[in-house]
């Protein structure tokens, strides 16, 4: 099974932390998705350029609608992510709770979803007799 | 007949439950697994008063159970291959009965209660969960006892289902060191569960015993389930069942004829259920020998003492404290340190009591718990300060919501003026 980890942290703070600290997380960080993807894991990730160079597009009655930053303001951003391949949500939270970033920010955990093989309830008991 | 049906009864209290969790297991979906179980009953209901009780029940409703399932599957299958197959692979596997040895069951349990579990669903719904798979209440017990809607909870239900589907929450026992964390949040659903039972947050009752139990019995079942696999108990969950125990053990005399609450001092010691705190004892000693225990322990520890002390005045207040001073370390919360400046109060005077509470009352917590302005204006009351203790006082009655305690708070501030 599929999951997108979604790093979040408060850029500010992180900032704050100084040059250093972040040459040391950003080498923890290569380091921690090179391992994942040597071993199959990480299917897909990256780091994002910070808020300020965000852009958020809309369509509304046919209007595209343009808007400078993120759509909602918050205390953490959105700064990279880790498409990984678990066996479960355990596992997932196993791998999470390694990257790097997660002691200063949060990472949010998110199944992903199929939308071409999604049909009526089908699918659970499929991945639990496949599993078995 | 009658003798059959109050056979089957029986059956279906004791084992309801562990067929269930095997059935969660072997069919991978807990909505397939209800309709198997009560299926699994129809079809015993049907079967047994003819061919008479089979052996072992358990594994005959197991694999009733799964029969039907398969006969579902089929059903729905007309509309989709894919379930065809899965039918078919679910009716050739190897035969149910080595899937079903009782440690097996056993495990199962254990699975279905870290999943209802599972830190990834809301408090609210591993609570609910909970209650309906584990200890099998009704959505409507459930509803009633914790004071909302029969349709809000069985939402809640319906949405933690979802999200164990769709997140694939596995059906596991954690190993190794994810066990300890987990079963933290296994014992913080079951605390919770019996406060609610114990003292009900809002509402007129104040007790309400059928949670408290049901905590109770879930607290046994895990320390029993994990003593099987480990070897040997979990402290911190002798701790937990000890604690409750304790509360347990006083519920006769919380509360007097008239409903009001009866301050321990005041409670009525040779009411206490003797047999109740003989076993907390045993299972604080065990949990402190130990030396793995934590927070649960040593509240239990300090429930222990005031459990055992022949009377109010004779409380060991030196002990006490020194278990809310080793408490402190584990759980530096400010209640903690609340309780802590309490039992102060009660060894050194109010005037020591109160210079440990002054400072915590800065807290924005504190500032909005009614027992903490409570605890601030018994001690100016004993001190003589009547406007500081009926401001204090006034202060608690206005952020109480329980019914019992504001009465309470009432008397003592009427009590002040007269």
């Amino acid at each position: 099974m599929k999951y997108l980890c979604l790093v979040y942290y408060n850029e500010a703070a992180m900032q704050e932390r100084g040059d250093d600290h972040w040459q040391s997380l950003n080498k923890e960080c290569q380091s921690y998705s090179g391992g994942l993807q040597e071993s199959g894991v990480m299917l897909d990730g990256s780091a994002l350029q910070p808020v300020s160079t965000a852009t958020t597009v809309r369509l509304r009655d046919g209007q595209v609608s343009v808007t400078d930053g993120p759509f909602a303001e918050t205390k953490e951003q959105l700064a990279g992510f880790y498409l990984i391949d678990a066996n479960d949500l355990n596992d997932a939270i196993r791998v999470a709770s390694r990257i790097p970033p997660a002691r200063y920010g949060s990472i949010e955990v998110r199944p992903v979803r199929d939308i071409y093989g999604e049909s009526s309830d089908a699918v659970p008991y499929a991945e639990a007799l496949a599993q078995r | 007949m009658d003798d059959m049906e109050t056979t089957l009864q029986r059956i279906f209290a004791s084992e309801s439950r562990r067929v269930l969790a095997t059935l969660i297991r072997l069919l991978g979906d807990f909505d397939l697994a209800e309709d198997a179980l009560q299926e699994a009953f129809v079809a015993a209901l049907r079967q047994w008063p003819e061919d008479g009780v089979p052996d072992n029940p358990r594994a005959w409703l197991v694999s009733a159970g799964r029969f039907k399932a398969i006969d579902q599957l089929r059903r729905r299958a007309c509309y989709d291959a894919l379930l065809r197959e899965q039918a078919d692979h679910l009716a050739t596997q190897a035969t149910v009965e080595m899937e079903i040895e009782n440690a097996a069951i056993e495990d199962d349990r254990l699975r279905l209660i870290f999943t209802c579990c599972h830190p990834g669903l809301a408090p609210q719904a591993q609570v609910a969960l909970t209650l309906r798979e584990v200890c099998g209440l009704t959505t409507e017990a459930i509803a009633r006892a914790f004071l909302s809607k029969p349709a809000t909870v069985a939402q809640r239900i319906v949405r933690a289902k979802g999200k164990i589907r769709d997140a694939k929450i596995p059906y596991e026992v954690p190993e190794g060191a994810a066990l300890a964390e987990r079963l933290q949040s296994v014992l913080q659903v079951i605390y919770l569960v019996f406060n609610e039972g114990y003292l009900a947050s809002s509402g007129e009752q104040a007790l309400r015993h059928d949670l408290s139990e049901e905590a109770i019995r879930l607290a046994e079942l895990v320390l029993a389930l994990l003593a099987e696999r480990t070897d040997q108990p979990d402290p911190e969950c002798q701790g937990l069942l000890a604690l409750m125990l304790l509360h347990h053990a006083r519920r006769a005399t919380r509360t007097d004829a008239q409903g009001e609450l009866v301050l321990l001092e005041n409670q009525q010691r040779s009411l206490w259920d003797r047999q109740e705190i003989q076993r907390a004892d045993q299972l604080v000693r065990q949990a402190l020998l130990s030396r793995r225990f934590g927070p649960y322990t040593l509240q239990a520890a300090i429930a222990a003492v005031h459990a055992q002390s022949p009377s109010s005045a004779e409380t060991d207040w030196q002990e006490i404290v020194g278990l809310y001073d080793l408490l402190m370390q584990h759980m530096p919360t400010p209640i903690v340190a609340l309780n802590r400046a309490a039992a102060l109060a009660m060894r050194d005077g109010p005037e020591a009591g109160l210079q440990a509470l002054a400072p915590l009352m800065e807290n924005k917590a504190l500032q909005g718990y009614h027992l903490a302005h409570a605890a601030l204006a018994d001690m100016h009351r004993q001190l003589g300060h009547q406007d500081a203790a009926a401001q204090a006082y006034t202060q608690a009655l206005a952020l109480a919501t329980q019914p019992a305690e504001k009465r309470f708070l009432q008397q003592r501030l009427a009590d002040l003026s007269g």
